[in-house]
């Protein structure tokens, strides 16, 4: 099950990575969102993967009986999904809004806060 | 009474509710803003008064002992941090007062700078890595928030690269989480020291530790991972630019010097060797990247690059005196960053710009603004008696200890293009004559608008100056938090108490 995983994982990065180095920022952002799967699925399998019963403490006892499966990576992963959810929310946001401001979704494009050479230089000049 | 540690984050985030509940009143906001900054100077204090009198100073979160629950440690790195973090939280509140207009104030302006604090102060005092990672991302959505916030083109472009690397740097961190604790079962940073210890798996050690360089390398902006701070960092209204200068990067450094004393000592693998390299590379591009720029706020976040690479090299030379001077530089650092931007501020409230071509004339105009930049700029240049001269000095000779020369001259050549940089603004905004007649004086602002925008120029270059000029104090301080990294059996003791596996 660890190597599946294992693979998947490997598969989700690849694919996040190739979307990522594209200048389109939304491709970029489906990217960073396979990336996130990517991490969340990792912590899963780092945790260790067991067919057991859900670590609960029957009545009168002080602690679960063996096996049980480990409940600390679903916290962890729970708590990275809604933050990453709560980011790339975000992250749309802020495209839709850069779309609606430049009419263009190439970063090459988008030259406000660094304004390229040329630019520059004219002004020097002029 | 170890509540107290919990107090730095506590207050920033009732304050931030309250500020922003209270947005559409003219100044519920502005002064639950400065109150909450008030406040938390004072307990940072107090937590450091507290650590110097007692030692490591731990709380177990909701009374789950460590390793199980979260625990807040407050050793004296932590302890010093949280100090100068309130300082400055508390000058550029005092300063936004003055420039942050009222459309930005009804966006929520003073709730995200609170949250930004919070996230800032929480970060220092977890002793938790995921906790870490959870203050970073408050932290990061504070920022976004604040970067965008007035939604001008500028903002727009710069806070989608802010966003877009600042997002990887978060899913680095995350992995390297998720993997520390595969291989360890466990995510206290005291209980991960003694485990990585006795950890014999060097191929997932080198993984981590290069995942954590780049996850807080990208967010402490060294090289090659610097692209998206001099990209961003100029879009903001100045004290955003100021606080982000002042605090952002330095959790980034702050967290690299924890997990790489704490986590991965220096010995077996390559971790503080590539720290090394990449250091000295950091210190001479950004340096490079500043004596390039014409604009006022792109030199100073060139700068700020080029200062991080000095923190990282006293973390990767590895003696108490590099760590101690690493330490110092932090301090002498944060202060004297802010107060750059913050007189840059002021520049350009007066002069109408921030280009260098189209401003000049402020040492007429605007004789005690000169003196203070004069202060802050030759701080950070390394000149002696001022702060930067005493931080330069404890890297320098720890490198010449160590036979580094290179790393030694490397330090000075910067040095001296620091000074360089800083002679260009001196010579372009104060020296020469303003392009276009005009009246540039401090007169010309309301005086309620120059005290908020001199008061806290005043406060830290004096700050600056008596670093400089009684450094003997914070010299002793820094090698005795210095020591406490190096040799942490204090700090696991502290927060695990006789926990053993």
């Amino acid at each position: 099950m660890e190597t599946a995983l294992a693979i998947l994982v490997g598969i989700l990065v690849a694919t996040g990575v190739y979307l990522m180095l594209a200048r389109n920022l939304l491709r970029y952002l489906f990217g960073l969102v396979l990336l996130s799967n990517a991490a969340n699925l990792a912590i899963l399998a780092a945790g260790r993967l067991t067919r057991a019963t859900p670590p609960l403490v029957p009545p009168g006892m002080m602690e679960p009986p063996l096996p049980v499966a480990n409940p600390l990576p679903q916290a962890l992963i729970l708590t990275a999904i809604v933050i990453g959810f709560g980011l790339l929310a975000f992250a749309l946001a802020l495209l839709t809004r850069s779309y609606q401001q430049f009419q263009t979704l190439d970063s090459d494009q988008i030259r406000e806060a660094e304004p390229v050479k040329e630019k520059k230089m004219e002004e020097a000049q002029g | 009474m170890s509540w107290i540690l919990a107090l730095p984050f506590l207050i920033p985030i009732l304050a931030a509710m309250v500020a922003y509940l209270g947005r559409k009143h003219e100044n519920t906001g502005r002064l639950v803003s400065v109150f909450s900054c008030l406040l938390l100077f004072g307990v940072t204090l107090l937590i450091l008064a507290m650590v110097e009198s007692g030692g490591v100073r731990v709380a177990q979160m909701g009374n789950w002992s460590a390793p199980f629950g979260i625990t807040l440690v407050a050793d004296r790195l932590s302890a010093i941090m949280l100090l100068v973090s309130a300082t400055i939280g508390l000058a550029v509140a005092i300063f936004g007062l003055a420039e942050i207009d009222r459309e930005r104030e009804l966006l929520g302006y003073h709730c995200f700078y609170q949250l930004l604090l919070a996230g800032v102060c929480g970060s220092f005092v977890t002793g938790d890595l995921f906790n870490l990672y959870v203050w970073f991302e408050v932290m990061l959505i504070a920022s976004f928030a604040l970067l965008v916030l007035g939604n001008t083109p500028v903002q727009l472009d710069g806070g989608t690269k802010y966003v877009a690397m600042n997002l990887v740097s978060t899913l680095l961190m995350l992995t390297g989480i998720g993997l520390l604790y595969g291989l360890t079962g466990t995510l206290n940073m005291a209980e991960l020291h003694r485990e990585l210890a006795v950890m014999d798996a060097p191929v997932a050690m080198d993984l981590l530790r290069v995942l954590f360089i780049c996850a807080f390398g990208i967010k402490a902006a060294i090289f090659p991972l610097f692209f998206w701070l001099p990209a961003s960092y100029h879009a903001p209204p100045l004290p955003v630019t100021a606080v982000f200068a002042g605090l952002l990067t330095k959790v980034g450094v702050y967290a690299l010097i924890r997990t790489f004393t704490l986590l991965f000592p220096a010995g077996d693998g390559f971790g503080h060797e590539l720290l090394l390299a990449v250091a000295l590379l950091t210190m001479v591009t950004g340096v490079l990247g500043a004596a390039a720029q014409y604009e006022f706020r792109k030199i100073l976040s060139f700068h700020i690059v080029s200062q991080i690479g000095f923190l990282v090299l006293g973390l990767a030379l590895n003696s108490p005196l590099a760590l101690a001077g690493a330490i110092f530089y932090m301090v002498h650092n944060i202060v004297a960053k802010t107060n750059l931007f913050l007189i840059c501020g002021t520049a350009g409230r007066l002069t109408g710009s921030y280009e260098l071509r189209e401003i000049g004339g402020l040492y007429r105009a605007a004789p005690i603004l000169a003196a203070l930049f004069f202060i802050a700029a030759f701080s950070l240049a390394g000149f002696p008696p001022l702060s930067g001269f005493w931080a330069k000095f404890l890297l320098i000779k720890s490198s010449l200890e160590q036979a580094a020369y290179w790393v030694c001259a490397i330090a000075l050549l910067t040095g001296l293009l620091t000074l360089f940089s800083m002679s260009k603004i001196w010579a372009e905004a104060f020296w020469k004559p303003h392009p276009a007649a005009g009246d540039y004086s401090l007169g010309k602002l309301r005086p309620s608008v120059r005290a908020m925008h001199l008061g806290p120029i005043v406060v830290l270059a004096l700050i600056t100056l008596s670093l400089g000029l009684l450094p003997e104090p914070f010299i002793e301080f820094s090698l005795l938090a210095a020591r406490d990294l190096l040799e942490p059996a204090e700090y696991v003791t502290a927060v695990l108490g006789t926990y053993a596996k």
